[in-house]
């Protein structure tokens, strides 16, 4: 039988610690809809995302209205669509954006991942087309995200793509100054990108999933902060055990979640994403987490300890609750979504390159992160560049989301509102690295990609 | 199916009367109640049988936070599962 304080422990998380189910991600995919022109193909778009994720919210609310846990977000990822698109042979994939964005609006999601481009050992003519298109794409769409992943462990970096990423991210920010550069935050570059990442902006449906699957992200940093305070200065194997215990709780509620989700839509299960994730709110924060490991800010010595020694203990707890685990499952540092974050770079804490070094021990990557709008496209390919590098090395997947935001210097606040928050803009390294960038071609992968 | 019923606030007379009526109106059986009254903040923990029930999920949890709003408390219903699979192994 359940005790009470059972019961009071696990509404205290909801209620005071903020716990829900960031987001219930239905995967489908777009092979079938391949035809030879574009309103067709489009069509096709359409009614098959409207078919398969006609209930998804209904459902969403109505688990988290029995269960008493609020799940935050219900979202679409999609095949990439440089693949599903091939087919029509076009020289720009805007129409199937603003197809995306109609299906998103029918369907009630927020976002839908997958104008994507999987280029890491080089582009075909359909992920030049869907390239090209970007800007265009994410500054006249409101809920597409768009991905392109562009190195991997295996077939090393392709450069051609990240310095052309470069001078795309800025194209993306100068179409939407009005809005602080939004288009920006719906773009993810990655090195490894993951094939049911359910979280944006990177989630893409992969090739190799089935036809429709059920992804869910957990959340909970306030819980983990919270079960921390409890022991406060108790010694390392104290606050593993800790973090371990509290991700198991958290992790077990998605799966139950993912599993309800997935009977009730009659669409199969796929992944737990064990990654913590922040939001703005007080007391959602990965940030938290870290001085109440007992760094004064983030961004403080110790600080790459201190996110490896979460990451890998939210894994140890939530493997054994989950029998999937996949997707990113890497906690997330995003700054603009996280107030202590914010807080750190306000107060001089936390640079660029500190929050680099933080990624290579498995947080997921640059994220949310602006930089003044003056940053030269040669500049924003090599942060992308280091990233990749990290990622591909280290056997792992990192991704950028960086905002030039146009108009604005280091030390301005750009705001955003809702989940993606508001960014404090980032000084970057101002030597340039063009040389480095013009090469071209790709970066060879590295002695350990060799395994067979 | 099996439901948590937890009941949070200040104190009056009633409170377990008012939700028990309004459970036996839906053919909801208790199968187990817990409360405590700390310095006047009323906590009551009830396992109840959905199984029989003559309303839908929502209609009770409707019932529910009516009654909660006439006596002044916090009255919140959730399927047993969520704890069961966050504390039982």
């Amino acid at each position: 039988m359940l005790s009470t304080h059972e019961i009071q422990e696990t509404n205290r998380m909801i209620e005071e610690q903020l716990l829900d189910v960031r987001t219930i991600t239905m995967g489908i995919s777009l092979l079938d809809c391949a035809a030879g022109d574009m309103s067709r193909f489009c069509d096709n778009v359409y009614d098959k995302i409207t078919r398969t994720a006609q209930n998804l919210c209904s459902v969403g609310e109505a688990i988290g209205r029995e269960y008493g846990i609020p799940i935050v977000n219900k979202r679409i990822a999609v095949t990439p669509i440089a693949i599903a698109a091939a087919g029509t042979g076009a020289s720009s994939y805007t129409p199937v954006a603003e197809t995306l964005d109609r299906a998103a609006a029918e369907t009630g999601v927020n976002l839908i991942g997958g104008y994507s481009a999987l280029v890491h050992k080089g582009s075909t003519p359909s992920d030049r087309a869907l390239v090209s298109s970007l800007p265009e794409a994410l500054s006249t769409t409101t809920r597409v995200c768009s991905s392109v992943n562009v190195g991997s462990t295996r077939a090393g970096i392709n450069m051609n793509a990240v310095r052309r990423l470069g001078g795309v991210l800025l194209d993306m920010a100068k179409r939407t100054e009005k809005e602080n550069s939004f288009a920006c935050a719906k773009f993810v570059v990655f090195c490894n990108a993951v094939e049911d990442n359910p979280f944006m902006a990177g989630a893409f449906h992969g090739v190799g999933e089935r036809d429709a699957v059920i992804n869910v992200g957990i959340s909970g940093p306030g819980v983990v902060s919270r079960a921390l305070r409890d022991v406060r200065g108790a010694d390392f194997e104290t606050l593993c055990e800790t973090v371990k215990r509290t991700a198991f709780k958290i992790t077990r509620v998605g799966q139950l979640v993912a599993q309800e989700a997935s009977r009730r839509l009659g669409v199969p299960f796929g992944i737990i994403d064990l990654s913590l994730a922040p939001t703005p709110a007080v007391g959602d924060s990965i940030a938290e987490i870290l001085t109440e490991m007992g760094l004064s800010k983030p961004g403080a010595p110790g600080t790459t300890a201190a996110v490896a020694i979460l990451n890998d203990n939210v894994k140890k707890g939530g493997v054994m609750a989950s029998s999937y685990v996949g997707g990113l499952s890497g906690a997330f540092i995003p700054v603009s979504e996280d107030a202590g974050m914010i807080d750190a770079v306000t107060a001089g804490a936390l640079s660029l390159e500190k929050l680099e070094a933080m990624t290579c021990v498995c947080s997921v990557g640059l994220d949310m992160i602006a930089v003044p709008g003056d940053t030269s496209a040669e500049t924003l390919s090599g942060i992308i560049a280091d990233e990749m590098a990290i990622g591909m090395i280290n056997n792992k997947t990192t991704a950028v989301r960086i905002i030039p935001a146009i108009g604005k210097k280091a030390g301005d606040m750009i705001e955003y509102g809702g989940l993606f928050g508001s960014a404090p803009v980032m000084a970057v390294n101002p030597f340039p690295c063009g040389d480095f960038i013009r090469r071209g071609g790709r970066i060879p992968p590295p002695i350990h990609s060799f395994r067979n | 199916m099996k439901g948590i019923i937890t009941v949070l606030g200040h104190d009056r007379v009633g409170i377990i009367a008012r939700v028990c009526v309004f459970l036996s109106g839906a053919n909801i059986n208790i199968l187990d109640i817990s409360q405590t009254i700390v310095q006047g903040f009323f906590n009551m923990v009830m396992v109840v049988d959905l199984s029989g029930a003559s309303l839908t999920f929502e209609d009770i949890v409707g019932g529910l936070n009516a009654a909660g709003d006439e006596l002044g408390v916090q009255i919140k219903l959730q399927r047993e599962e969520i704890f069961n699979s966050m504390h039982r192994i």
